[in-house]
């Protein structure tokens, strides 16, 4: 096994509202390896979104301790970049002022140049000079990707980021986010609510339950990249997931 | 007319002309038809407007309720945008502040003229305090709302990037409720061009609300004070367009209904 990138230890999160008291995270411990591209999987408003922000550092847990190369989390670092759904990106700014966004500390060169290979990592050439508004939900996407990279962080925070876009477009940018992940080997914390994302992406896949989330199972997808979507061993560990969130395979 | 029909480019132009032309009409012919001795009909104004112009009154006039704008809408817009910021920044502070604000919010600026001739005596200074008072509420009220609107995301992804405060205040939480500032803007620069028309026909003797009162009381000239209201009307319609001319910028564009 290789070097420990993130720890979770017995994480529990309760809100306050109104008086009442809401158990959102029961337990939940999770290590996360260097390198390492996990899936936290769970039906929507398991809390697994808040699992996501409290590893970013947005969050304290109510008990608990995360800890990212040994060192315990208690806000978020530019080490470690989160990244919304296209939401995420600034309107105001170009989509070269988005990139460059993070490199206030770099030389206008340097800054240049990081900008530029982003700009080509995710394909946004010809439109270095267009506002967010003027692009699609795949480009936004894209540009908060390139974003994130371009601080060359360690690890990604991403929260259901192809949440918002069509199946084709979704499908393409899984795509993409494994090319990006092949060439630059980040440790990748990926929320998502579809099994098959899930299992197309991970390494590992966290299966969490409904509220109060804990995890109900780890399951390794040992396949390797390209996957075939249509492999029996892909069927099978896609079907036992399935089973596993009690849904029946059939509509 | 069918809303979802985009009007013809000349339709644009000759509706207005048009409905402009039969307001004229109608304003020429109740003058002529009911007689009256007082009320001018548009060609007086016309002739009013000409003597003005000729007599060279009206441009100084100009020049100093547009100086006047300038300054108390300008003192106003470098005190109240960083005070709104701030404001909106810290919502502790600005539960302090809010109840002094929307008790003085409220009271018209017309209703500071004794006060103001009071402490500043007839002139300048009072008649541009009016309108920095005028312009000021607008703008904080703004600027609260534009900051304590700014999405959260902006201002997580902002943290996440190491910003510390102050270049989170300017470079996200700022150009993130620039839109909203520069509505209150707008709002406050039509109300400094109202507020300087009554502050000078009171607190000082030049400018274009000088000119209302003084056409009335030398020799009850109504055509000069037609003439005066409509120069008034005019300059306001294109301070106000000019404005309008910010929110097309493309940094802030997207805060804005895209309606052309």
């Amino acid at each position: 096994m290789t070097k420990t990138k993130l720890q979770a230890e017995h994480i529990h999160m309760v809100f306050t509202r109104d008086g009442k008291t809401t158990s959102v995270l029961n337990d939940i411990s999770l290590t996360v390896a260097e390198g390492e591209f996990v899936c936290l999987l769970g039906p929507s408003g398991c809390g697994k979104s808040t699992l996501l922000s409290t590893m970013a550092g947005f969050l304290s847990p109510t008990s608990g301790e995360v800890t990212i190369d040994g060192e315990a989390v208690h806000g978020p670092d530019p080490r470690r970049i989160f990244v919304f759904q296209e939401r995420g990106v600034f309107p105001w700014l170009t989509v070269e002022g988005n990139i460059a966004f993070g490199l206030f500390h770099l030389t206008a060169a340097e800054r240049h140049q990081r900008v530029a290979h982003y700009i080509k990592m995710v394909g946004l050439e010809g439109f270095e000079k267009a506002y967010p508004p003027a692009l699609s939900g795949g480009m936004k996407q894209r540009l908060e990707v390139a974003r994130a990279l371009a601080v060359n962080p360690d690890m990604l925070f991403l929260d259901e980021p192809f949440g918002a876009l069509d199946s084709i477009t979704r499908l393409v940018m899984r795509g993409e986010l494994l090319r990006i992940w092949e060439a630059e080997r980040k440790t990748i914390i990926f929320v998502t609510h579809d099994i098959d994302e899930a299992v197309q992406l991970a390494d590992r896949v966290v299966v969490m339950s409904a509220r109060p989330a804990t995890i109900q199972q780890i399951v390794n997808i040992d396949i390797p990249h390209p996957r075939d979507i249509s492999s029996a061993r892909y069927l099978e560990l896609r079907d036992g997931i399935f089973q596993q969130i009690g849904l029946a395979h059939k509509i | 007319m069918n809303s979802l029909v985009e009007p013809k480019k000349w339709e644009r132009f000759v509706w207005p002309l048009l409905a402009t032309a039969l307001l004229l009409a109608l304003w020429h012919y109740s003058v002529a038809w009911t007689a009256t001795k007082i009320f001018p009909s548009p060609l007086d104004v016309k002739k009013g407007i000409a003597e003005l112009i000729r007599k060279k009154v009206l441009w100084p006039d100009i020049i100093d309720s547009l100086r006047r704008v300038a300054i108390g809408f300008g003192a106003a817009t470098v005190i109240g945008i960083p005070l709104g910021l701030t404001l909106g920044w810290y919502p502790a502070a600005n539960q302090v502040v809010n109840p002094v604000l929307q008790i003085l919010r409220p009271i018209s600026p017309i209703a500071w003229i004794p006060i103001a001739i009071i402490l500043l005596g007839v002139g300048d200074h009072a008649a541009t305090s009016l309108i920095f008072l005028g312009a000021l509420f607008p703008i904080i009220v703004a600027c609260v709302d534009g900051v304590s609107n700014v999405p959260s995301v902006y201002r997580l992804a902002g943290r996440n990037f190491g910003l510390g405060p102050f270049r989170l205040l300017t470079q996200v939480v700022f150009p993130a409720a620039l839109p909203k500032i520069i509505v209150g803007l707008r709002l406050a620069l039509g109300i400094a061009w109202l507020v300087v028309v009554a502050a000078e026909m009171i607190a000082v003797d030049s400018g274009l609300g000088y000119l209302v009162i003084d056409s009335r009381n030398s020799g009850k000239r109504y055509d000069l004070v037609v003439a005066a209201m409509l120069i008034i009307g005019l300059i306001g319609l294109i301070l106000d367009t000019g404005f309008r001319r910010l929110e097309k910028i493309k940094s802030v564009r997207w805060g804005f209904r895209d309606d052309s």
